[in-house]
């Protein structure tokens, strides 16, 4: 099994814009969730029965393949990019919604009873206090929702989308396995960098944890 | 949309959608026969990596990095690859699936291990247990409820991606997906597709209602 250089060389356009598709649908899945997870996050938090229900209702989610979550919105929004939007929100949601839960659930108490004692309001403390403090669980849980959106892009391909997926159907279909060693790696590149971009995001956003480390 | 639900309702119940070599029950087999078998293999590779790795204390960059590796990997092109590499055979989808299971399982099994207080560990050296004595007596059995998570999470995964093994011209639940696909009958791939994920909730349930059963004694510890 060899690379095909030239056809790398001869496919850039098209790599470049297979590439940019794929982000933006996994993109667009991760905001979208965060979106979602977040007031969900929020409502588990305070209101204790109804968190095993909207826990437990993301694992069965979860628990659902990709290909068969695709095709049953089918019926709903088709052959379109909108579905793969849909269907890698709903992935992401798990991850999302159980890490800004649980990191809700890490802001000591004693910080919360402490901006209440200071007169705070509840939605300002929510604001400025607790989601703040939780923001390295959420930010993992955002790091873990994004690679697996961009890895789980790829079976959109079956439902006529799919971005660099687009590359495993054309390979497999002409039996040529360039296009499907350059996706593969363009898809874990993606990811790396995704990824890393995120880290440093997190470094950037909560400065109180790096003086906690150095002390 | 309710026509649909009705055809997909008469689909999954009709006797001679069950029947046959291309029926539901057979399909079914071949699915699980997939899917068990791959979550095996990974077993018997991960869960000893995963208990040295726990043990020792080496080699845990390697172990918390893998999972990250294995989210990213695309595994329809892992399939596709394998397969335009080795032809038609059974490996491609053995190949991929073990692949796509390792991560998890290995991860969890570390994080299991890591999880065992070094205190318990220290006592059972201080009375003179040997290495495989504190291993097998002392951090596996403590370690078992994470590693249980993680041959959970390797078999949903793989009894999701083990529909893609149709892609590439084998039996399995996918068939139906992809057949349908082709002769764009959606009553047939949605009827594919509820089956395959009921086969994962089902699975699912199962083996969390094995680990809570197993493990009634021990009050559960979060970790």
């Amino acid at each position: 099994m060899t690379v095909d250089w030239s056809w790398i060389a001869d496919h850039t356009d098209d790599l470049t814009t297979l590439t940019l598709s794929h982000l933006q649908a996994a993109l667009t899945a991760v905001l979208l969730g965060l979106l979602v997870s977040l007031p969900l996050a929020v409502v588990a938090h305070r209101v204790r029965a109804l968190r095993g229900l909207l826990l437990g209702l993301s694992n069965i989610l979860f628990t659902i393949p990709s290909i068969a979550v695709f095709v049953l919105l089918l019926p709903v929004s088709g052959l379109t990019r909108t579905t793969t939007v849909i269907g890698l929100t709903i992935y992401t949601l798990v991850v999302l919604l159980r890490n800004t839960v649980e990191g809700l659930d890490s802001v000591p108490a004693k910080t919360k009873e402490a901006a209440k004692a200071m007169g705070t309001r509840p939605l300002r403390t929510l604001l400025t206090v607790e989601l703040p403090l939780a923001l390295p669980v959420i930010m993992a849980g955002v790091r873990i929702a994004t690679v697996m959106a961009i890895s789980l892009v790829s079976v959109a391909t079956y439902i006529g989308d799919g971005g660099l997926g687009q590359l495993f159907t054309d390979g497999f279909q002409r039996n040529f396995p360039t296009p499907v060693i350059v996706g593969v790696v363009l898809t874990l590149l993606l990811a790396l960098v995704a990824d890393a971009l995120l880290v440093t995001l997190q470094y950037v956003l909560t400065p109180w944890t790096r003086r906690k480390r150095s002390a | 949309m309710y026509e649909l639900f009705k055809d997909l309702g008469a689909w999954l119940v009709s006797g001679e959608q069950w029947a046959g070599s291309d029926g539901i029950g057979h399909r079914l087999a071949e699915h699980l026969q997939y899917s068990l078998l791959a979550t095996l293999i990974a077993a018997a590779i991960a869960l000893p990596v995963g208990l040295l790795i726990g043990h020792t204390g080496r080699g845990a960059f390697l172990a918390i990095n893998l999972s990250s590796f294995g989210r990213a990997l695309p595994t329809v092109g892992l399939v596709v690859l394998v397969f335009l590499a080795s032809g038609l055979s059974m490996w491609p989808v053995y190949i991929a699936l073990v692949a796509l299971a390792i991560p998890s399982i290995v991860t969890n099994t570390y994080a299991g291990m890591t999880a065992v207080d070094p205190e318990v560990r220290d006592a059972a050296r201080g009375q003179g247990m040997r290495w495989h004595q504190v291993l097998f007596q002392v951090e596996l059995p403590l370690a078992l409820p994470l590693i249980m998570t993680g041959l959970r999470l390797a078999l949903i995964q793989v009894v999701a991606t083990a529909t893609i093994a149709a892609y590439v011209s084998f039996g399995g639940l996918g068939r139906y997906v992809f057949d349908g696909l082709a002769q764009r009958d959606l009553v047939q791939v949605l009827g594919g597709a509820v089956l395959v994920a009921v086969v994962a909730v089902v699975l699912d349930l199962a083996l969390s209602g094995l680990q809570r059963a197993l493990f009634r004694h021990r009050p559960a510890k979060s970790a």
